[in-house]
């Protein structure tokens, strides 16, 4: 190679050496690589080393090089949730030992459960029952006032915690209205005299004297209620309002009547933690129907934590959080 | 910089380039290979992962073929933010009977990784029936047609020799009853005999109709048979040695 170092070949033009190789009158100048492209080079190539001791990098028997810095992500992870932990910890602590009634009380707790609810809501809620909780067919609205399994504070917690329907959870809000039609409880001219009676609950003057009155006395008062008001015990829905989940013209009600329905919602203990199930709790109750609790109602639906001293809160509430349910559905919406 | 200025020497003479070349590439193979062999190292020590059960992979082979990995992932990174939406953050362990894994990378839709009993089967259905029936603002197609096609189960003993081949633990009994397990899966106690079942998958096996359409068993009973076993395996509450530190960025 050193005979092509004495035998030069220098580009008269540019000056610049060339590599010997001509063709057809064209020289192949033979420059250096640009400094900064090498020095780049070389910087990365310093900068890989420095990474591969620092960071976790190669296998070894055993498991793998940790890197001095001892970085992980999970370790990461964790720092950056106890920075909001140490943000939320002002109220957690509070919230965690408040009652749902303390909570109602308390403007700072409550503008947690319902900042901390709203969230929440939109990630797991909403797909469901909607992103203003207006819901669908199917999936109940929790902005009115008709509630299949109660309405109270205590009453959603249970549902948020346990669902409906679940398999395999024992607390679980369970109940089957039979398939009237499907079973061959009722004949198809049954159920259309008994769906005309329900319509006709539902319009407000019940026709007690047509056949589908005897019908739904024999059939469905049992859940439902001699005067169709429903039984929240076991989620029957109250029949003499114009609310209809799965639809209120004769053919739906047809279809329920004769193959029965069962909606089902997941149960969130567990997939959930303990504070966000209260802040999810606290935010449906005051979307527009929550109820205030009965007296006589708490020792049998509240948490043992949870103890109904005083159920005067509804006049307690701050005045200026009254709206906030209204807006926020109407914030949402906008969004869409 | 003289070994700069005398490239010529490589260039002129071929097997020395070659050997240079090989010792290149062999560098940077070893390191880009030599860690999966040592992928075990990393896949943690939890329980209750176990192989799909044939009709959750019959609806795992649906959703590859529709291509449901183009738009979701199956991946909640250790970020706060995923965290805090999804649930704890995937283990290796619980994607390593996936094969392929469906990790994904593009998140047009939401994360699917936990989407196992988030909803419930109806939702699905109408969901994949209408996706902006439920979620109005969705860019998602319908998939309607799962639930008038019948799911492929007569090859599903070969899906299962299949994953076997390539590390999958499924058992002899578990490949001889791969058909009879699918049917019964999609039929659910009261219709059938799920015992069998049972006892090759686990206690906690969902086995229903899961598309509301008890005559057959549709793609749309596969699919949802496999998005509502997505992510709900391991027992992150008595999992040890992992921390479910605030599961939902807000916990304790």
């Amino acid at each position: 190679m050193m005979s092509d170092d004495k035998k030069k070949d220098i580009d008269e033009l540019s000056g610049v050496e060339t590599t010997g190789h001509e063709w057809d009158g064209l020289k192949e100048l033979n420059n250096p690589l640009p400094r900064w492209w090498v020095w780049v080079w070389v910087a990365t190539i310093i900068w890989s080393l420095w990474y591969f001791v620092v960071y976790p990098a190669w296998p070894v028997p055993g498991g793998a090089t940790e890197g001095s810095s001892g970085y992980t992500q999970f370790k990461e992870l964790e720092e950056s949730q106890a920075e909001i932990h140490a943000r939320q910890a002002e109220y957690l602590g509070r919230f965690e030992q408040a009652s749902f009634d303390e909570i109602m009380q308390d403007p700072a707790l409550y503008e947690f459960a319902m900042a901390g609810g709203k969230a929440m809501f939109k990630d797991n809620c909403a797909t469901c029952h909607g992103t203003g909780a207006e819901g669908g067919e199917g999936y109940p609205n929790l902005n009115d006032d008709d509630w299949l399994w109660g309405g109270t504070i205590n009453d959603i917690y249970t549902t948020l915690e346990h669902g409906i329907r679940v398999a395999g959870n024992y607390d679980t809000r369970v109940s089957q209205m039979p398939a009237f039609g499907k079973e061959g409880t009722l004949s198809r001219e049954q159920i259309n005299e008994v769906v005309h009676y329900v319509m006709s609950l539902s319009e407000g003057h019940a026709d007690t004297a047509g056949k589908g009155y005897q019908i739904f006395q024999d059939n469905c008062a049992t859940c439902h209620g001699p005067d169709g008001k429903g039984d929240r015990d076991v989620g029957a829905p109250n029949l003499t309002d114009a609310i209809w989940l799965y639809g209120g013209e004769h053919e739906d009600i047809y279809y329920t009547v004769y193959n029965s329905r069962a909606g089902m919602m997941p149960a969130w203990k567990g997939r959930l933690d303990e504070n966000t199930i209260r802040q999810l709790a606290v935010y449906v109750h005051e979307l527009g129907g929550g109820e205030e609790m009965q007296a006589e109602e708490a020792p049998a639906e509240a948490e043992p934590d949870v103890v109904i001293e005083d159920i005067s809160y509804e006049t307690e509430v701050p005045a200026d959080s009254e709206g906030e349910p209204a807006e926020d559905v109407k914030e949402q919406e906008d969004e869409h | 910089m003289n070994l700069l200025k005398n490239h010529t020497f490589l260039e002129k003479n071929s097997i020395v380039l070659l050997l240079a070349i090989i010792v290149t590439v062999l560098i940077g193979g070893i390191i880009e290979i030599i860690p999966l062999f040592r992928k075990d190292t990393v896949i943690e020590p939890v329980e209750g992962v176990r192989p799909y059960t044939p009709l959750e992979l019959a609806g795992y082979n649906i959703y590859i073929r529709e291509g449901c990995y183009n738009c979701h992932s199956q991946q909640i990174r250790p970020l706060r933010d995923e965290v805090a939406r999804y649930g704890h953050y995937s283990l290796a362990a619980e994607s390593m009977y996936d094969h392929p894994f469906q990790w994904g990378s593009k998140r047009t839709g939401p994360d699917l990784a936990r989407v196992g009993g988030k909803y419930s089967d109806a939702w699905h259905v109408a969901h994949l029936k209408e996706p902006t029936d439920v979620v109005p603002e969705s860019i998602m197609p319908s998939y309607e047609f799962l639930i008038k096609r019948g799911a492929r189960l007569h090859d599903l003993q070969k899906h299962l020799k299949a994953q076997k081949a390539v590390g999958v633990p499924y058992t002899e009994d578990m490949i001889e009853m791969a058909v009879k397990d699918a049917t019964a899966q999609a039929s659910g106690e009261g219709r059938t005999d799920v015992s069998g079942l049972q006892e090759r998958y686990g206690e906690n096996v969902n086995a229903r109709d899961f598309d509301g359409q008890p005559a057959m068993i549709s793609e749309m009973d596969a699919l949802i048979a496999y998005l509502q076993v997505l992510g709900t395996m391991v027992d992150f509450e008595s999992a040890k040695g992992i921390t479910v530190d605030g599961q939902e960025g807000e916990a304790e």
